[in-house]
C-alpha cells in the first residue's frame, strides 16, 4: 500500500533532522495561523496564488528563493562548522552520511531553488515592463511554471523529514548514485524533484523566449531593447536548449533505477562516461543561464546610475549572443583529468578561454559607461562595483581553470570551489541584491533603507572574501572538496578564517531580513510617488510604482534605444506630457488555479515515485493532466477593465508626471 | 593564542606546499604555466580593478571637476581596444593552454634512460590497490617509486569514480570502473609525499589518503625483494579487501595474479558490498580511528 515507506523514514533518533524538522513544521504552522487569524487567505489566494500577472509571480518567485536562500545558507554553515570542528583526531559533530547529504542538498538548493527562481523572478517582473508590455505570452503558463518550480522545492524539502537526500554531490555522478551504490530514496528524491521544477523552468523559457520575440511595444525593435530583455531572451535560449537535456539525463539514470536499465551502470555494458558528459552539456550552459541575466542587471544599474546611457550597446548585444553560442562548445573544461587526449582537452580548454573575451568586453564596457557619468552611489551602484572587482578574479581562476595543465593539479579541489562561489556569489548574488534594491519601489511603491543595505554589502562583500580567499590556498595545498574529515591538522587555522567569512555572510542574509521588516515599517519615509526613484531610462520607469496591473493604459510609443530616457528628456524640454490618447477597455487574463492544483498532482506523483507506491503515482499523473484537460475546456479567458477605471489611473499617472515636470532639473 | 600566532604565520607557510612544492618534472612545469598565466592576466586585471574604482570615484556626482558627458555612449577606437585586449590576452594563453595540453599529456611518456616502472592501480570502497606487475607484489595505501625514475600507471576502480592525485608529483586522473586511464608521473625528490582521491565516491571518501616514498633506486628493489615475503594477494583476500572499509593502513602482499588488473577491468570479480543505507545501519559508517592526531 504505501511502497517503501514506513515510519523508520522519519528521524526520530537523529537530533539534527529531528529538531530542524520540527522547528521548520512549527514556523510553518505559526505562519498558517498568522494568515488565518488576520483573515489575509481570499487576499493571498486571489492575489497571488491563483494569479497571472507577471509581476505577482515575479514576487512569488522571489520570496521562494529568499526562503530557499536561507535553507541553503543553514547548510553551507552547517558544513563549514564541520570542516572547522573535524581536523586530525577529532571527527566533528556530523558523521558522513548526514554531512554528504548536506553537501549535495546546498548545491543543488542553491542552483535550482536560489539562483534560478531568484534570476527568472526578475525576467517576470522586469522583462513585460521594459518591453512595454502588459504581461507574458501565456499568463497561466507562467503561473503554472512557477508552481512546478514550488513543488521541486517541497519534495527536495520533504527528505529532510521523511527518509534521505542524496548523498551522491550535487550532480549525481553514477555509478555512485545508481541502486548498486545508493539503494536508499535519497537520489530517487533528488531526481524526482529535479524532474518536476526542470518541466517548470522549460515551460518559462518558453514563455519568455515567445514574449520577448512577438510581444514587444510599438517600435521597441531588437536594437532598442533594454539589455536585460538582450540577456534574459539569451538565457532562455539556452534553457531551451539545455534544460530538456538534462531531463533526458536523470530520465535514463532514473530507468537505471527504477527499471534496471543499464545506461551508466558499471555492468551490462552501461557507461558513467556518457552520464558526465550529457549531465555537463546541460551544467555549463546552466552557469550562463544564471549570469547572463545578472549582467543584464549591472548593465541596467549601471548606466542609470551614471546618468548615462550604457557604452556600446551593441557591443554588448553581441557579447551576450557570444557567451550564449560558445557556453555550448566548452562542457569537456569539467573534466580534462578523465583521460582525453591532448587535442581534445586543448580545444575546449581554448574554447572556454574564448568566453572571457566578450566578458571581458563587458567589464570595459560597464567601466566607459560609468566614464563621463554623474555617479551616485546608491545601494545598487555598490554591489556592481562590488562585483566588478570580484568577478575579475573568479575570471582569472576560471581562466586558470580552462588551461588543462593547470585544471591537472587543480581539478576538483577547494580552489575550484573557490572559483564557482567567486563567480555565483560575485557575479549572480551580488546582481540580485543590486537588482532588489532597484526594483523594490517599483513592485511596492517605496525604496528600501540604504543605511542596511550598504552594511548588507559590506558583510557579503567581506565574508565572501575570508569565506573563500582561504580556499584557494588550501585548493593548492591539494585539498580536495567535499571532506567530511580533515587529516592535516596545519589547515586548521584557514578553516577558521572561512567560517568567520561564512558568518558574517550570514549576518548580511539576517540584515537582509531585518532591512525588509524596517523598511515595511518606517516605508512612509521613502514612499515612491512618482513611479521613478532611481531616475531611470527604461520603460518600467514610466508608469507607477507599484504598477497597475495592466503596466500601461496604452503600449508606448518607442523611438529609440532609451524608450523612457528619450521620452522624460522630451517632457522635460517641451515641459508637458504627450497627446492624451483615447483609452480603450483593456482585455486582461483571469486568475486561475490551475497552477496550484497541477503542482499539487505533481508533487503527490513525485512522493508517490520516490517511495514505490505506484497507485498513487497513477493518481498523481492523471490528476495533473486532468487538471490541464479541464483548464483547456474553460469558458473565461479573459476580463475586461473598462475605460473609464483605464482613464481613470491613467489621469492620475499623468497628474504625478506633471507635477514632476515643474520640479526636475532640464536636461543639459 | 596558538591560533592566533598560526594566524600570523599563515603567509609564509602559504607558499611551498602541495602543488606549490612540485618534486618531480610533471608538478614542476605544470607549477610554471599556472604562475606564468596568473601573471599574465594579473597584469590586465589589476590595471583594470584600479581603473574601475577610479573611474567610478572620479565621476561621482559630487564632483564638479568631472566632465558629465551624458550621450558619450559609443568609440570605435574604445570598442577596438576593449575587444582587442581580451583577445591578444586569450590568444597568449591559448598558444600556452596547446602547447601546455601537448608536452604535458598525462599519457605522453617521460623522456628518461631508466625504463619506467609499471604500477596498475585500483581504486577500492575506500582505499587504494597498487600492483607491481613486474615485481609480482602489490600495496595498500602506500606508493613505493625510486626516485629519477619515470613511473607509468595504468589506473581503474573496482567500484565507483576517484581520481588518483598525489599534489607535489603534479597530474591528477579518473580511475573509473571497467576503463583503464593512464597517467606518467616521476619523483626526482626523495622523501614521502601525501596522496589522496580528488573525487567524492562515497562515505568512506575522507579515508581513501596515501602515502608516496620516493626512495633511491637500490632501495627500492631491496624493498620489492624483501615485500616478497609477504602474504598473498589471491581471489579470497582480494574479496575480503574491496569490502567498504576506510583509513586502512598500509598493507603489502608478497604476491599477487597478474591477471588480475585486467579482472577487474573486466569486471569478472563479484561485485564489492554496497553501503548499507538504511537508518538502522547509518552508525557503523567509517570513521577515522579515534586517538590518533595524524590518521595519514
Amino acid at each position: 500500500m504505501f511502497g517503501r515507506l514506513t515510519w523508520e523514514a522519519i528521524p526520530l533518533t537523529e537530533p539534527i533532522p529531528l529538531i530542524t524538522s520540527l522547528v521548520v513544521i512549527l514556523a510553518i504552522g505559526a505562519a498558517v495561523v498568522w494568515v488565518t487569524v488576520k483573515g489575509w487567505w481570499p487576499y493571498l489566494w486571489n492575489e497571488y496564488i491563483t494569479s497571472t500577472d507577471h509581476k505577482r509571480i515575479g514576487i512569488m518567485y522571489f520570496v521562494l528563493g529568499l526562503v530557499m536562500l536561507i535553507r541553503g545558507f543553514a547548510d553551507a554553515i552547517m558544513m563549514r562548522a564541520q570542516q572547522m570542528f573535524a581536523v586530525g583526531a577529532s571527527q566533528g559533530y556530523l558523521p558522513p552520511e548526514h554531512y554528504n547529504q548536506i553537501f549535495t542538498a546546498h548545491g543543488t538548493i542553491m542552483i535550482f531553488f536560489v539562483a534560478m527562481p531568484l534570476v527568472i523572478s526578475f525576467m517576470n517582473f522586469v522583462v513585460p515592463l521594459q518591453l512595454g508590455v502588459r504581461d507574458v505570452a501565456f499568463p497561466t503558463m507562467n503561473n503554472v511554471s512557477f508552481w512546478l518550480t514550488a513543488s521541486g522545492v517541497l519534495l527536495t524539502n520533504l527528505s529532510l523529514f521523511i527518509g534521505e537526500y542524496a548523498r551522491t554531490g550535487w550532480l549525481g555522478f553514477p555509478p555512485l548514485s545508481e541502486q548498486q551504490f545508493s539503494p536508499g530514496v535519497g537520489v530517487d528524491y533528488y531526481l524526482v524533484a529535479l524532474q518536476i521544477a526542470g518541466v517548470g523552468t522549460v515551460l518559462t523559457a518558453v514563455n519568455f523566449v515567445t514574449t520577448i520575440l512577438k510581444t514587444r511595444a510599438p517600435g521597441m525593435s531588437y536594437l532598442r531593447m533594454p539589455v536585460f530583455c538582450w540577456t534574459t531572451l539569451a538565457a532562455n535560449l539556452l534553457i531551451l536548449a539545455a534544460f530538456p537535456v538534462l531531463t533526458a539525463t536523470y530520465a535514463m539514470l532514473m530507468l537505471d533505477r527504477y527499471l534496471g536499465f543499464h545506461f551508466f551502470t558499471n555492468d551490462g555494458g552501461g557507461n558513467s562516461m556518457l552520464y558526465m558528459n550529457l549531465i555537463w552539456v546541460w551544467g555549463h550552459p546552466e552557469v550562463y543561464i544564471l549570469i547572463l541575466p545578472a549582467f543584464g542587471i549591472y548593465s541596467e544599474v549601471v548606466s542609470t546610475f551614471s546618468g548615462k546611457p550604457l557604452f556600446g550597446y551593441r557591443s554588448m548585444v553581441f557579447a551576450t549572443l557570444a557567451i550564449c553560442i560558445i557556453s555550448f562548445c566548452v562542457w569537456l573544461h569539467h573534466f580534462f583529468t578523465m583521460g582525453a587526449g591532448a587535442d581534445v582537452n586543448a580545444i575546449f580548454g581554448i574554447a572556454s578561454m574564448i568566453i572571457a573575451v566578450p566578458t571581458g568586453v563587458k567589464i570595459f564596457n560597464w567601466l566607459f559607461t560609468m566614464y563621463g557619468g554623474r555617479v551616485r552611489f546608491n545601494v545598487p551602484m555598490y554591489w556592481t562595483i562590488g562585483f566588478m572587482l570580484t568577478f575579475v578574479i573568479g575570471g582569472l581562476t576560471g581562466v586558470l581553470l580552462a588551461m588543462p595543465p593547470v585544471d591537472f593539479l587543480v581539478h576538483n579541489s577547494l580552489f575550484l570551489i573557490a572559483h564557482f562561489h567567486q563567480v555565483i556569489i560575485g557575479g549572480v548574488v551580488f546582481a540580485i541584491m543590486a537588482g532588489y534594491t532597484y526594483w523594490f519601489p517599483k513592485a511596492f511603491g517605496f525604496t528600501l533603507d540604504e543605511r542596511l543595505g550598504k552594511a548588507i554589502f559590506w558583510c557579503w562583500f567581506i565574508g565572501f572574501h575570508l569565506a573563500f580567499m582561504p580556499l584557494y590556498v588550501l585548493g593548492f595545498w591539494g585539498g580536495t572538496r567535499r571532506l567530511q574529515h580533515i587529516a592535516d591538522p596545519t589547515w586548521q587555522p584557514w578553516l577558521d578564517v572561512a567560517f568567520v567569512g561564512a558568518l558574517l555572510i550570514g549576518l548580511g542574509i539576517v540584515l537582509t531580513v531585518v532591512q525588509l521588516l524596517y523598511s515595511i515599517k518606517t516605508r512612509d519615509r521613502r514612499l515612491d510617488t512618482t513611479g521613478d526613484p532611481w531616475d531611470g531610462r527604461t520603460l518600467e520607469w514610466l508608469t507607477l510604482s507599484p504598477p497597475p496591473h495592466f503596466n500601461f493604459a496604452v503600449l508606448p510609443d518607442v523611438h529609440g534605444e532609451e524608450a523612457y530616457w528619450t521620452r522624460k528628456q522630451t517632457a522635460l524640454r517641451e515641459e508637458k506630457l504627450i497627446e492624451e490618447p483615447d483609452y480603450k477597455a483593456i482585455e486582461m487574463p483571469v486568475n486561475t488555479p490551475t497552477g496550484v492544483i497541477v503542482a499539487f498532482f505533481a508533487s503527490l506523483c513525485g512522493f508517490a515515485l520516490i517511495w514505490y507506491i505506484w497507485w498513487l503515482a497513477i493518481v498523481g499523473l492523471v490528476g495533473a493532466f486532468a487538471v490541464l484537460v479541464w483548464y483547456a475546456w474553460r469558458d473565461e479567458h479573459e476580463h475586461i477593465i473598462p475605460a473609464d477605471e483605464v482613464a481613470q489611473l491613467e489621469r492620475e499617472r499623468r497628474r504625478i508626471r506633471k507635477e514632476q515636470i515643474q520640479t526636475w532639473p532640464r536636461p543639459a | 593564542m596558538r591560533r592566533g600566532a598560526a594566524l600570523i604565520v599563515l603567509p609564509l607557510s602559504a607558499c611551498n606546499r602541495g602543488v606549490l612544492d612540485p618534486v618531480g618534472p610533471v608538478g614542476a612545469a605544470e607549477k610554471t604555466i599556472l604562475i606564468n598565466s596568473t601573471a599574465i592576466m594579473l597584469a590586465i586585471i589589476i590595471p583594470t580593478m584600479i581603473a574601475t574604482v577610479a573611474v567610478a570615484w572620479w565621476f561621482r556626482a559630487g564632483n564638479k571637476k568631472a566632465t558629465y558627458r551624458p550621450d558619450w555612449e559609443y568609440s570605435g577606437a574604445i570598442e577596438m581596444v576593449v575587444w582587442g585586449i581580451p583577445a591578444l590576452t586569450v590568444l597568449l594563453l591559448g598558444g600556452i593552454a596547446w602547447i601546455g595540453s601537448h608536452d604535458l599529456d598525462p599519457y605522453k611518456p617521460l623522456p628518461s634512460k631508466s625504463p619506467p616502472i609499471e604500477v596498475q592501480v585500483v581504486s577500492l570502497d575506500w582505499k587504494w590497490l597498487f600492483i607491481y606487475p613486474d615485481q609480482g607484489i602489490a600495496t595498500v595505501n602506500q606508493l613505493v617509486v625510486p626516485a629519477g625514475t619515470p613511473v607509468h600507471f595504468s589506473l581503474t576502480s573496482a567500484t565507483v569514480w576517484n581520481v588518483f592525485f598525489v599534489p607535489q608529483m603534479g597530474t591528477m586522473i579518473y580511475t573509473m570502473p571497467r576503463m583503464t586511464t593512464q597517467l606518467n608521473l616521476q619523483a626526482d625528490r626523495q622523501g614521502t609525499f601525501d596522496g589522496l582521491s580528488a573525487h567524492f565516491s562515497g562515505d568512506g571518501f575522507p579515508g581513501m589518503n596515501f602515502k608516496v616514498h620516493s626512495v633511491p633506486p637500490q632501495q627500492f628493489a631491496a624493498w620489492a625483494a624483501a615485500a616478497r615475503s609477504g602474504p598473498q594477494l589471491d581471489v579470497a583476500t582480494y574479496d575480503e579487501l574491496q569490502k567498504p572499509s576506510s583509513y586502512v593502513k598500509p598493507l603489502v602482499y608478497g604476491s599477487v595474479d597478474p591477471r588480475l588488473f585486467e579482472a577487474i577491468v573486466a569486471n569478472r570479480l563479484p561485485p564489492p558490498i554496497s553501503p548499507k543505507t538504511t537508518p538502522a545501519a547509518q552508525h557503523v559508517s567509517p570513521q577515522p580511528p579515534a586517538g590518533h592526531l595524524n590518521v595519514r
